[in-house]
């Protein structure tokens, strides 16, 4: 595959690989997708728009250059912005690959943090691992969310060159901010294609879940990850999924955030059942899915986190056909890449009634 | 006499520290809805919030593009969720005001930044909160500050007229495409009212003669409360 460098959330030439329940492997314009769905699916989304989640600044006791990247929130509700689970990074910038970035300085509980031009200051109060560490801001909610609004840049990687500006991570849905990374599967998801959906009997619904920092550089911390994830049913959306299951009609899922969400709530209560939640699943090949049937998502490489999600879909000759394909094609990669379809392959249902 | 509660409303108001604007905020605050405002100037903006406590002040200027989503970002983030989003802010254009062959390019330009193209960003970027609103069955309404001057093409009024014709045709159109998402969008026009911004457009006006903006901000919250029809125990729930 290709890296997707250019920060177009909808480009004109986006495809769609289509992995069908059979096994079966298709290629389509992505701007199809409501023609590649079927009338009676139910489509969730994520509609968590992304905080500007890279903080600059100093660690006070080395007087060393810091990068903090907010990787997890502790609940839902974007109006207490005190306390995050950050990363921490050394000099440099997003031009560096993670992998090659100078580690930070030691950081011990109780050291402090001047962060966003000198606006915003942070303790550290917790410590999980040289550069995963709790951190609490000073100053009321207005003051943080002022700080991060002004001096805060979208969490970015290497394979993107330019500056990412919020309008760039934003989907054309998001609401709530508590996503530190965009729900990028989401980026498919504009009003005409909303419009195409709902002209074809598809309902579209929505739920929030805080997608945390997808990827450090840093094998170990790597493989904590996804990190504990917060999220929020609405009422209508579990009432929606409930009743599509009922009906034998399938869950269509925009992005693993929306699978972590509706299978935690799932395994957590039984059902899918509205209200606030902490996604700790880590879905993966074994993996049991009881409520999507389908997922639409980026085009991931193989060993990522996303990659093992779509295990849980189909077995895993099926994903090395898959993975063949989007080589062959020349699919593009990343988050503003081109997207895949994956059903959930019809002999595991099977096998696991 | 109180009007119809607005209880657990997340409301966005531009322009939140002069005029209809701050009588909006204290309106819409007084009947139980959350009140997030914009304005440019910090003090005032300061001196709003300490004035109606409970009120939520954002600094920015919704004429500038690189404004637009922080000040979405942080009405969001502080509100929690934005169910109607009220364009109140505006601009004159130049003052005192002049035909349009004597009005600048520039002074045309940023009328429409203020009154047409910010109102638009800022639709945008919170346009996710309000379908999301909408979906949760609480709000999901945009509500844009027109003018008799929208419609009457009154000499000397050329780049406020031709820019409120604008926003309020913008939101027509809105209107009709986001139906089915069940966001929708109405122009009021509030009337000629004692402001600040009118004192400046006519400044030998009979101020007894113009409506207070009290008077307007209470008809504008009972429109809001109509046009929603949110019964106060549905909100409580969502706003929780």
């Amino acid at each position: 595959m290709i890296a997707a460098d250019v920060p177009t959330q909808r480009p004109d030439d986006a495809r769609l690989l289509v992995v069908d329940a059979d096994g079966g492997v298709s290629h389509r314009a992505r701007a199809e997708l409501a023609s590649v769905l079927r009338a009676g699916d139910l489509v969730v989304a994520n509609d968590a728009a992304t905080i500007p989640a890279s903080l600059r600044g100093v660690h006070e006791r080395t007087g060393s250059e810091i990068e903090v990247r907010l990787a997890a929130r502790r609940a839902v509700d974007a109006r207490d912005p005190s306390r995050f689970r950050v990363v921490l990074f050394g000099a440099g910038d997003y031009h560096t690959r993670t992998e090659d970035r100078p580690l930070p300085p030691r950081v011990e509980i109780g050291d402090r943090l001047t962060l966003a031009g000198g606006t915003l200051l942070a303790t550290i109060t917790s410590r999980d691992h040289a550069r995963l560490v709790d951190v609490r801001f000073d100053g009321s909610a207005a003051h943080v969310w002022e700080a991060i609004a002004r001096h805060g840049r979208p969490i970015q990687y290497a394979h993107v060159p330019t500056p990412l500006r919020l309008w760039d991570v934003w989907t054309p849905i998001a609401g709530p901010p508590v996503a530190l990374e965009p729900p990028s599967a989401g980026f498919v998801l504009d009003f005409r294609t909303l419009g195409a959906l709902h002209a074809r009997g598809i309902a579209v619904h929505t739920l929030t879940h805080a997608a945390g920092l997808s990827s450090t550089g840093d094998a170990a911390l790597d493989a904590m990850f996804p990190l504990d994830e917060p999220y929020e049913i609405p009422a209508a959306t579990a009432v929606a999924v409930l009743r599509a299951k009922r009906e034998g009609r399938r869950v269509i899922a925009i992005g693993t955030t929306v699978v972590r969400a509706l299978e935690s709530s799932a395994r957590e209560h039984g059902r899918v059942r509205p209200g606030p939640g902490i996604a700790t699943l880590r879905v993966g090949p074994a993996t049991d899915l009881r409520v999507v049937d389908a997922i639409v998502s980026g085009t991931h490489e193989r060993g990522t986190s996303h990659h093992d999600l779509l295990a849980a879909f189909t077995d895993e000759a099926t994903l090395a056909r898959a993975d063949d394909a989007l080589g062959a094609h020349a699919y593009r990669t990343h988050e503003f890449g081109d997207s895949c379809l994956v059903e959930r392959r019809a002999l595991a249902v099977a096998l696991a009634v | 006499m109180t009007g119809r509660s607005l209880r657990g409303l997340r409301v966005v108001v531009t322009g939140g520290t002069a005029g209809l604007g701050r009588a909006l905020v204290s309106e819409l605050t007084a009947r139980g809805a959350r009140v997030g405002f914009v304005a440019r100037r910090r003090e005032l903006v300061e001196q709003v919030e300490r004035e109606v406590p409970g009120s939520v002040g954002v600094v920015g200027d919704v004429g500038d593009k690189d404004d637009t989503h922080p000040i979405a970002l942080q009405l969001t983030g502080r509100l929690g969720a934005v169910d109607v989003l009220i364009h109140n802010a505006s601009s004159l254009g130049p003052t005192p005001l002049r035909p349009l062959a004597d009005t600048d390019c520039e002074d045309l330009e940023r009328a429409l930044a203020v009154n047409v193209v910010g109102p638009f960003r800022l639709t945008k970027a919170l346009l996710g909160a309000l379908v999301s609103s909408a979906s949760r069955g609480i709000g999901g309404l945009v509500v844009a500050i027109s003018s008799d001057a929208a419609v009457t093409p009154y000499p000397g009024w050329g780049a406020y007229g031709a820019s409120k014709a604008a926003l309020a045709h913008l939101a027509a159109i809105w209107d009709g495409e986001l139906s089915k998402d069940g966001v929708g969008f109405v122009s009021i026009d509030p009337g000629d009212m004692d402001t600040e911004l009118h004192a400046i457009a006519i400044p030998d006006a009979d101020r007894a003669s113009l409506k207070r903006p009290e008077t307007s901000a209470r008809e504008i919250a009972d429109r809001i409360a109509e046009r929603l029809h949110t019964p106060v125990t549905a909100l409580a729930a969502g706003a929780s």
